[in-house]
């Protein structure tokens, strides 16, 4: 665990004091209605639109001088995306960062969400592109809102219709919609369906920040989260014909690699640290002997 | 005596024709009659007489201007068609008041067979029972088989007037009201609808026809009003 | 849950009521002091020309606009008569999407044009709770072949249909959950004549097969002939002359009527 100077200039996490609370607010109020989308006056970040502006508002706002923060963009903590937002509030909170989960306090996240059970003492933050789950078949801002507020949500299922009359299954695999607390449809934008059940009944509160859309929502802990389906196509957390080729895990998210020019190929984790963990702990893939560093980590 | 099913108390109707800067014309007045239950009475008169008015006012087509249309309506009561909301003029057409034109409104797409039958089941009566009786009478008036599935639009005019008749005399309408069903029409199929109108006569059916040709007039009338007493009445 | 579709009804008391109902805009009129009682099953025609109020008054009649003055009101399935503007949004809407249904001129506007006709035809079902897809396809697949689509065309866009298949998807997409009122404003406009026929009469069927109640606004005397049973005659406004059908337009009383009936080809 890392301790880092704050640089001069800057307000701890960047933003104003002012801008902090107005963001606190509301995020309380996200927390008071889960799943509803609650407009906040986001801010202009140094960094553009897409790289995670939202979440990292919403990071800046619930920092503390004593929390560990761990980025994560696709499962991993040594993309660009994550290492540019780790540094950025290394800079400017002084904050310690973290890559371990469980050592986390605040994990930052694009897509995943990490394989290791989350506790109560954690929040995760989402950053989201496109909150709005009924945009793909209502444009109107004005329309939609309406259509929560009376809960109207037969267009959610229309959607749903579509995939599996195109199909022949619901093909949506990543933003699959949620009912939360049996009230409001909610977009868990771009997260795979995968982590959908991690969602359900979590321990950690759950945040989530869209930059340019300025909408903030949240999750409580322990909060019913449903993903919607019909009777006869009922959900199905996406499922994979591997096993990782660096730990051997079964039950995890994983991504595809290409390893050459060849057509070489692999399946591993896409949570870096779980899959670090695992092979300290002996755990062996059938590939870790073969795989490139790059890959492999700095585990090998 | 029975009670009549059909009672006309000083009917009158003029049209007024505003596109032709109001110009008022006098079609009937005091048009008073009552037809009983088996009775035909025939409308006798000129053309341009008021025929053909009388009957559509009784049949809720042409608005009276002033006096009583009282029908005997199926629940027991009286309605005064003059004067009833349209809602009841439709219940009375479809239980009480049948009307027979020379002329088939061509429903598109219909077959035959099922335009006469959809005129009793609209009346009550089950769809088998319908059907067996659009047969019947579809053979009585010699439309050939052939055509009973095909829809009528395309018939000759002689074949679209008897679906038509059929579809007319299909149903049990206590009151029936003829408007020149046999015009045109040739004699083998003249006399089959006068076996018609003397079926619903011994059924208890009330009549009230206009026939350009004697013959079936003589044959078919209780008796004749001559409607030019009323048209002389008119202002 | 699926909603209860075949409440009794009772054919003796009216379905809607229209009440004195009078709309400005500023000072310029959309249409003064109608009133009538709408029966269940019955069609009425509303006819007049463009700019009658004949469209303002189907705003009034189905909640889409505010009146002036007077009220419309609406027994709903449970048999209770509302005042339809008391209604909220909430109730308005589910209204629209279980007991009423509304027919556009233009298909488009009454359609999803982005996703396919069997979800065209499914969103009310789901709308209303039904969570089965093979169900909500099967009666999908059942409701394009009653309005004479080739079921097979179940998962094309509607922006693969003609004009007049368009029209008749929009009326399957209305009638699945079995209303007992629709709206339908000029439904043949900008139809072919061959293609108009084929739809009146398809109208005509279904209006008569599911005992429908509907308000019907045209500017075509064919139409309102062959679908109507009750008409009113709409002119600068104001309602000018009502009653049958078939006397309205064989014995119009009225001025305007006479002209407008005597200016068309017989329908």
């Amino acid at each position: 665990m890392t301790s880092h100077p704050t640089a001069s200039g800057y307000n701890f996490a960047y933003l104003d004091e002012q801008t902090k609370r107005m963001i606190r607010r509301a995020i309380l109020k996200a927390i008071a209605i889960p799943g509803y989308q609650v407009p906040f006056a986001s801010r202009e970040m140094p960094m553009p639109y897409g790289w995670g502006t939202g979440g990292v508002q919403v990071t800046a706002a619930i920092l503390g001088p004593d929390d560990r923060l761990k980025v994560i963009d696709q499962g991993a903590d040594d993309t660009t995306n994550a290492v540019s937002i780790r540094k950025f509030f290394e800079k400017t909170a002084g904050v310690a960062t973290t890559t371990h989960t469980a050592e986390a306090t605040v994990i930052q996240t694009r897509h995943r969400i990490p394989e290791k059970t989350l506790g109560p003492d954690q929040v995760l933050v989402y950053q989201v592109p496109i909150p709005e789950p009924l945009r793909f078949l209502e444009p109107r801002e004005t329309e939609t809102r309406v259509m929560h507020a009376l809960e109207d949500y037969g267009l959610m299922h229309v959607k749903l219709y579509e995939d599996i009359a195109r199909h022949g299954h619901i093909a949506t695999t990543y933003a699959y919609p949620v009912k939360v607390e049996d009230r409001y449809v909610m977009d868990p934008s771009p997260t795979p369906k995968f982590d959908n059940p991690k969602m359900n009944d979590c321990a950690a509160l759950q945040l989530f920040g869209a930059g340019r859309e300025k909408r903030i929502y949240a999750l409580p802990p322990h909060t019913k989260v449903v993903s919607l389906d019909f009777e006869d196509h009922p959900f199905e957390p996406t499922k994979f014909d591997h096993a990782c080729g660096l730990c051997g895990a079964t039950h995890t998210y994983l991504d595809e690699v290409i390893t050459d020019d060849a057509g070489g190929r692999m399946f591993v984790c896409s949570d870096t640290d779980h899959c670090e963990e695992r092979r300290a702990e002996g755990h062996r893939g059938d590939l870790l002997g073969e795989a490139p560093a790059e890959i492999a980590g700095a585990a090998e | 005596m029975t009670a009549p099913l059909l009672d006309i108390r000083d009917l009158a109707k003029t049209f007024t024709m505003h596109l032709q800067d109001g110009l008022v014309i006098p079609v009937v007045s005091g048009v008073s009659l009552t037809v009983q239950p088996g009775e035909c009475v025939v409308l006798g008169g000129p053309s341009g007489a008021g025929k053909s008015s009388i009957l559509k006012m009784i049949y809720g087509n042409y608005r009276a201007d002033s006096g009583a249309i009282r029908v005997a309506a199926e629940d027991g009561e009286t309605v005064d068609v003059a004067s009833a909301a349209p809602r009841r003029v439709l219940a009375l057409r479809r239980t009480t008041i049948g009307y027979v034109s020379q002329f088939l409104r061509v429903i598109p797409r219909v077959p035959a067979l099922a335009v006469v039958a959809e005129a009793a089941t609209a009346f009550g009566i089950d769809r088998d029972d319908a059907e067996r009786r659009a047969r019947d009478l579809l053979t009585l008036l010699n439309v050939p088989e052939r055509l009973w599935s095909l829809p009528p639009a395309t018939f000759s005019g002689g074949e679209q007037q008897r679906v038509n008749i059929a579809r007319g005399f299909i149903a049990d309408h206590p009151i029936l009201l003829l408007d020149e069903p046999t015009a045109s029409l040739d004699a083998r199929n003249r006399a089959a609808v006068v076996e018609l109108i003397e079926t619903k006569k011994r059924a208890g059916t009330a009549i009230v026809g206009i026939f350009h040709d004697d013959d079936v007039r003589e044959r078919v009338a209780s008796r004749i009003v001559d409607v030019t007493r009323f048209a002389a009445a008119a202002a | 849950m699926t909603t209860d579709m075949h409440a009794p009804m009772d054919m003796d008391t009216p379905l809607l009521t229209a009440e004195s109902l009078t709309k400005f805009y500023g000072a310029r009129l959309g249409c003064r002091d109608i009133g009538f009682e709408l029966f269940p099953g019955e069609v009425l025609a509303v006819v007049g020309e463009s700019g009658s109020g004949k469209s303002t008054l189907l705003k009034l009649l189905s909640g889409q606009l505010e009146p002036s003055g007077g009220r419309v009101l609406y027994r709903m399935r449970d048999g209770v008569t509302r005042d339809i503007l008391a209604l909220s949004e909430a109730e308005r809407r589910f209204l629209f999407r279980t007991d009423w249904g509304f027919v556009h001129q233009h298909a488009e506007l009454g359609l999803r044009m982005g996703v396919s006709a069997g979800a065209n035809v499914g969103e009310r079902l789901m709308a209303v709770g039904w969570r089965h897809y093979g169900r909500i396809r099967e009666e999908a697949e059942s409701w394009l072949e009653r309005v004479e689509i080739d079921p097979s065309r179940i998962d094309d866009r509607p922006t693969a249909y003609s004009g007049g298949m368009r029209q008749r998807l929009q009326i399957a997409r209305n009638l699945v959950t079995a209303p007992r009122l629709v709206f339908m404003d000029e439904p043949t406009g900008g139809l072919d004549v061959s293609v108009q026929a084929r739809l009146l009469d398809l109208v005509r069927g279904l209006v008569a097969d599911l005992g429908l109640a509907a308000i019907v606004v045209t500017h075509d005397l064919a139409v309102a002939r062959l679908l109507s049973h009750r008409i009113l005659v709409m002119k600068d406004g104001r309602a000018i002359e009502t009653g049958l059908t078939d006397q309205v337009l064989d014995d119009p009383r009225e001025p305007y009527t006479q002209l407008l009936v005597s200016s068309i080809l017989q329908p």
